[in-house]
């Protein structure tokens, strides 16, 4: 057997979904047995079986995607809860296995996943899928690249024309619920845990107790990230969809005027609140001298 | 003495691996260790606290990179943005060698995220070869292999372990991270005698050794770097440090990682088995 047929037969092995147990299942999807599968490929020794052989990788590969999807996405977890969460991550990374070298990018397809595969995200689909928004952002905030800063100083006597970037780990989002909130909630819960990647656990999130009465409600939210840590700011309207004219590569002028389009701020307090808000974003170190090209807008 | 090319002629001494639970301890109490192994993917990112914090480590103390995701034993091609963003990284910490796995871990683009055992023959061990040197020369800094611990043999392998490590670097012309504890940990799982597989390796390649815990299970003793070493590792660490002279030795505690003190007081147990250094006359 040549080393690519090798290699691609031990990996659809262990990537089999595990059985309720947490065994490995005895049936691949096919109807094939596993036992005989793994002893095509994997020697017995007189202690364990190929299969069993074979079962100590594929539940270290599960038990490790798992934890790790677990821990990038909390407050899912709790939205959803925990065994509908096992179930959504099982499927999802049966259908979208890790692409890349990092398990930081594992949750990187999720919202697109969900959003065709609507019956893992439960009654709340809507909430749901806003919070696995806000989780994605979240960890993008915490490491994404940051571009040189346009700071206070380099506002003065900025031209009409100009264009300015947005820092590329910022995420703009408008939300159907107030998920910021509920995901610094389950942060507190779980104080203390660790979120790292590469660490399986098996922490138990409670639902959100007031999940039933949690209502929709109209968010405007920036993920970013403030002296290394990350931060949910709520914006207004106007100034997110000023932020998103700014980072769709448009001008000063022109979005400007896209912010405050069908807006109710009267026109003579519209100068100082842009005031406001720049000095605001360049102390924040939002703003980059260089508008960057987006492969994709994460603003809805 | 293992001062060679294979890593850069650095007498390193004894390491800890950089975890992040330690972290703010190491940057407020600034203790002395020689130096640090990172794990390179936990640092190949656009920025944030993860760069931030290793430019402040980097700032007092000397960095090793260790990988786990370039499978130079996969069938497929190196990844080439992968290597771009590690390259990146050899450039900020100054690495003065690297290391990661023989083993493989992708198939047609998807990631086990495991450190999965070769099939020993000589088909994997010319790709390896060849992936291992085209990386060394991409990335301009030697390179070092780790033997991995292994719960699986293949019906197809046509040699021994060491003999397909042996084959690998020799081809690649790399050097070897040899991790006693793994060696430990496959002898029990495939019953070999882990004293024939150290006395096999060429001493002039081991740029590096690892040490660690496991775990013992009924059937199988599996590496999970959650505990201290155990003394039939220290007594192969023993052998391989008559072997091959002093060693840059790194202890990994990956998992219930207690304080930093402890696992440093840890790693140091090595020195007791390290060679008195020669004095030489004024």
């Amino acid at each position: 057997m040549k080393l690519r047929e090798t290699q691609r037969r031990m990996a659809k092995a262990l990537m089999l979904p595990l059985a309720p147990s947490g065994r490995m299942r005895k049936r691949a999807a096919d109807g094939s047995l596993m036992s005989r599968e793994a002893a095509a490929i994997i020697k017995p020794n007189h202690r364990l079986s190929s299969v069993e052989r074979l079962e100590i990788y594929s539940r270290s590969y599960w038990f490790r995607l798992l934890g790790s999807l677990a821990g990038d996405f909390p407050g899912l977890r709790a939205v959803i809860g925990d065994r509908a969460f096992e179930r959504l991550a099982v499927a999802y990374l049966s259908d979208c296995p890790s692409r890349s070298f990092t398990l930081r990018d594992l949750g990187s397809r999720l919202e697109e996943w969900l959003r065709k595969n609507p019956a893992f995200g439960g009654r709340r689909l809507t909430l749901a899928l806003d919070m696995v928004r806000l989780e994605w952002a979240h960890i993008a905030a915490f490491d994404g690249p940051e571009e040189k800063v346009l700071g206070p100083a380099d506002l003065v006597g900025l031209k009409p024309s100009l264009r300015v970037g947005v820092q590329p780990y910022i995420t703009l989002l408008e939300l159907s619920y107030p998920v910021d909130e509920m995901r610094i909630q389950v942060n507190a819960d779980s104080s203390g845990a660790q979120a790292a990647s590469n660490v399986a656990t098996k922490k138990r999130y409670r639902k959100f107790p007031g999940l039933s009465r949690t209502r929709p409600d109209s968010v405007f939210l920036a993920v970013h990230r403030l002296d290394l840590s990350v931060y949910y700011r709520r914006l207004t309207r106007e100034e997110f969809r000023l932020l998103s004219a700014l980072r769709a590569r448009r001008s000063l002028a022109a979005s400007i005027r896209f912010a405050f389009e069908g807006s109710d701020v009267n026109a003579e307090d519209r100068p100082p609140m842009l005031q406001a808000w720049f000095a605001a974003w360049a102390s924040f170190g939002w703003l980059t001298c260089r508008p960057r090209k987006r492969k994709g807008a994460h603003s809805s | 003495m293992s001062f060679n090319r294979f890593n850069a002629f650095s007498g390193y001494g004894i390491g800890v691996g950089l975890r992040v639970p330690h972290l703010s301890h190491i940057l407020e109490n600034k203790p002395v260790v020689n130096w640090f192994e990172i794990i390179s993917e936990n640092y190949m990112v656009g920025g944030g606290r993860p760069l931030a914090v290793l430019d402040r480590i980097l700032e007092q103390y000397q960095v090793v990179q260790h990988g786990v995701s370039l499978y130079f034993g996969s069938a497929e091609p190196l990844n080439r943005e992968h290597l771009k963003r590690l390259k990146a990284l050899v450039r900020r910490t100054g690495t003065p060698w690297l290391t990661d796995h023989l083993c493989w871990g992708s198939v047609d683009g998807r990631y086990t995220h495991d450190l999965l055992p070769m099939p020993y023959t000589m088909e994997a061990a010319r790709l390896t070869a060849r992936k291992v040197r085209q990386a060394q020369d991409f990335l301009e800094v030697p390179i070092a292999v780790e033997n991995v611990s292994s719960y699986a043999g293949f019906h197809v392998s046509e040699m021994t372990e060491w003999e397909f490590l042996n084959e690998v670097v020799e081809r690649a012309d790399c050097g070897i991270l040899l991790d006693v504890n793994n060696i430990y940990v496959s002898s029990r799982n495939h019953d070999f005698d882990p004293f024939d597989y150290l006395n096999a390796v060429p001493a002039a390649r081991v740029a590096q050794i690892h040490i660690a815990g496991h775990s013992r299970f009924e059937k199988y003793i599996l590496d999970t770097h959650d505990h201290p070493v155990v003394p039939p590792v220290w007594k192969l660490y023993e052998h391989a440090i008559r072997r091959f002279g002093a060693t840059p030795t790194l202890l990994e505690w990956d998992d219930r990682i207690p304080s930093f003190r402890e696992v440093h007081a840890e790693a140091l147990k090595a020195e007791k088995y390290m060679p008195a250094p020669v004095a030489v006359p004024a």
